[in-house]
């Protein structure tokens, strides 16, 4: 798989404190890369350089194969950006910012119509292009700037914090079209503060905290990674002893919770096995079998928090 | 298309122009400052010096028409730009900061032309007698090209308030009319105002404009038309040098 965006040592300094700190990553083609870290980790430093808004202090970044400091323009035409705080021309209408943004991408005028009234349509604005940017709400403006991010078919987006303070609707259009568009072929690079978002919608999710990358990896492997033990929740329809629920193979230890087993193990696996035969010797039918994988929030706690200063 | 051609780069600064025509030329401070303040000045002269001829008096309008009004516009899109964090927007868009800075120029450089065509007008309305046209309009359209550099020059310290900008821009402005042969004609100047007076372009341009309607000028026409272009010149090249480097400090 191809890299769509190549950091390597990207490094920002601002006055005496070091903003982002050496951070390396690859984001591949196709995926949805969710770019999360507590405030003030580096976030928005990051996709500013990344988007060539600011200059990198140290290292380079390569996005669509060109660089971003030597080759700013060519590496532009290929992406679209929705940065962190709104920024449509308020004194413009919906449908002026639109154009606006196809004559600076070098869209064809028929092709800029053509698209800016699709998008429109794809974000609900249809009926109010001619209204001036001023007179729209917040998740309006999130929405008319999403689709001012995509009036030239980008290959890659870039997001910072797209749906933070929006309402359950505009979050879900907005989420739901950021899918269809990677299901399209679209690279996505999504800073968010949600976890249940990045937990559904990224392939894989980078972690940053003081400027640092401290995991990178797919939602899944980095609940998991950060428990080597796991818990299962069993119950069966009789009593079954303790004791022997304990000395199953696998098993750490067993605690009743109400009318369920609470098991506790390093090795999921062995432990359902043995608890499907432990039920049949014993003439027991399971009721509920739950494994407890911690959520991406505890993960991104106990990464962001580890060995705080 | 490469969109890091020149020509595509200039058609892009042509957007940046339209959209700075649709919003920056009715906000107030620009009016104030590019309309207002000019005529108000040169009311102010006009009624208190009756021994100077109509025709100088309209050749000093027409130059600080055009000096006033080329300049309104270009300080203070940048910082407009930058508070209203719009500057971000057009920072990761496929624009070289060349091109933007020419697209601004280019709004301000039509802003410039377009009041000072309608003030000549007047000017021969009130039967002035216009005696050189094309080198009239060669020396607006020159001298509209330097005046706005001159205003994307006065932004270049990156501040985000716009009325810091204005305000500069005024204190450096002012003093320049009454050393370009405006109010005082050059002949009438000490020597060391007129030591003063050969740094300033609109010098030139007025020495132009006066030519053009009274055939009367201090330096020889070719003089002022290369002046004005070595002005224009290294104006715009600065500028863009300039707000390339100071850019990043307005994010
Ligand atoms: N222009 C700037 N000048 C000085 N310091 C800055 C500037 N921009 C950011 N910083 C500092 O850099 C650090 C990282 O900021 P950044 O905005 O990247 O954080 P973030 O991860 O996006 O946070 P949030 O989740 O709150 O958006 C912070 O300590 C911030 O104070
Ligand atoms: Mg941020």
């Amino acid at each position: 798989m191809t890299a769509v965006i190549h950091a390597s040592n990207l490094t920002k300094v601002f006055g005496n404190s070091t903003a982002v700190d050496h951070i390396s990553f690859d984001v591949r083609q196709g995926e949805i890369f969710g770019f999360l870290g507590p405030n003030g980790a580096g976030k928005t430093t990051t996709t500013r350089m990344l988007t060539g808004v600011i200059p990198l202090d140290a290292g380079t970044a390569t996005i669509l194969g060109h660089d971003i400091h030597s080759e700013p323009v060519l590496a532009k035409q290929g992406f679209g950006v929705v940065p962190e705080t709104s920024n449509a021309y308020t004194d413009l209408t919906a449908w002026q910012n639109l154009m606006l943004m196809g004559e600076l991408y070098g869209l064809e005028r028929t092709r800029a119509e053509h698209r800016s009234s699709e998008l429109l349509g794809m974000v609900g604005l249809l009926e109010r292009k001619d209204q001036k940017v001023q007179e729209y709400s917040k998740g309006m403006k999130q929405r008319l700037i999403l689709a001012m991010a995509l009036i030239h078919e980008p290959e890659l987006l870039f997001l910072d914090e797209p749906t933070s303070g929006l309402d359950v609707q505009s979050t879900q259009m907005i989420l739901s079209l950021l899918r269809d568009l990677n299901r399209q072929g679209t690279t996505i690079f999504l800073t968010t503060h949600n976890m249940e978002e990045a937990n559904r919608l990224c392939h894989r999710v980078g972690i940053i905290r003081g400027g640092k990358m401290v995991a990178i990896d797919a939602p899944e492997k980095l609940k998991t990674a950060i428990d080597r033990v796991h818990k299962i929740e069993v119950s069966f329809d009789r009593e079954v002893s303790g004791d022997a629920l304990a000395g199953l193979t696998g098993v750490t230890g067993a605690n009743r919770t109400g009318d369920k087993w609470q098991i506790t193990t390093q090795n999921k696996d062995a432990t359902i096995r043995s608890l499907v035969t432990f039920g049949q010797q014993n003439g027991a039918a399971i009721v509920t079998l739950n494994t407890l994988a911690p959520s991406l929030d505890e993960a991104f706690l106990r990464l962001t928090q580890e060995d705080k200063p | 298309m490469n969109p890091a051609g020149f020509f595509e780069q200039v058609r892009r600064a042509w957007a940046i122009a339209k959209k700075d025509i649709r919003i920056y030329y009715f906000k107030g401070p620009v009016l104030i400052f590019g309309v207002f303040m000019p005529v108000f000045l040169f009311l102010a002269f006009f009624m208190g010096s009756r021994q100077l001829p109509l025709s100088f008096l309209i050749s000093g309008l027409v130059g600080m028409t055009l000096f006033f009004t080329a300049t309104a516009v270009s300080p203070a899109i940048f910082p407009w730009e930058g508070s209203a964090k719009t500057l971000e927007r057009l920072a990761s868009c496929p624009i070289t900061i060349e091109a933007i800075v020419l697209g601004d120029m280019i709004a301000s450089i039509l802003f410039g032309i377009g009041i000072t065509v309608v003030t000549v007008i007047i000017g021969l309305l009130l039967g002035l007698s216009l005696l050189h046209g094309i080198t009239l309009l060669a020396a607006i359209f020159l001298a509209a090209c330097c005046f706005s550099a001159i205003g994307m020059l006065l932004a270049v310290p990156p501040t985000n308030v716009p009325s810091n900008i204005m305000m500069l821009s005024s204190l450096i402005k002012f003093p320049l009319v009454f050393i370009s042969g405006i109010f005082i004609p050059l002949e009438q100047m000490p020597a060391w105002g007129l030591a003063l007076s050969v740094c300033s372009p609109l010098t030139y341009f007025t020495d132009l404009v006066r030519y053009a309607f009274t055939d009367a000028h201090y330096f020889p026409v070719m003089i002022d038309i290369a002046a004005l272009a070595v002005f224009t010149v290294v104006f715009t090249v600065g500028t863009m040098y300039l707000h390339k480097r100071t850019m990043p400090r307005r994010m």
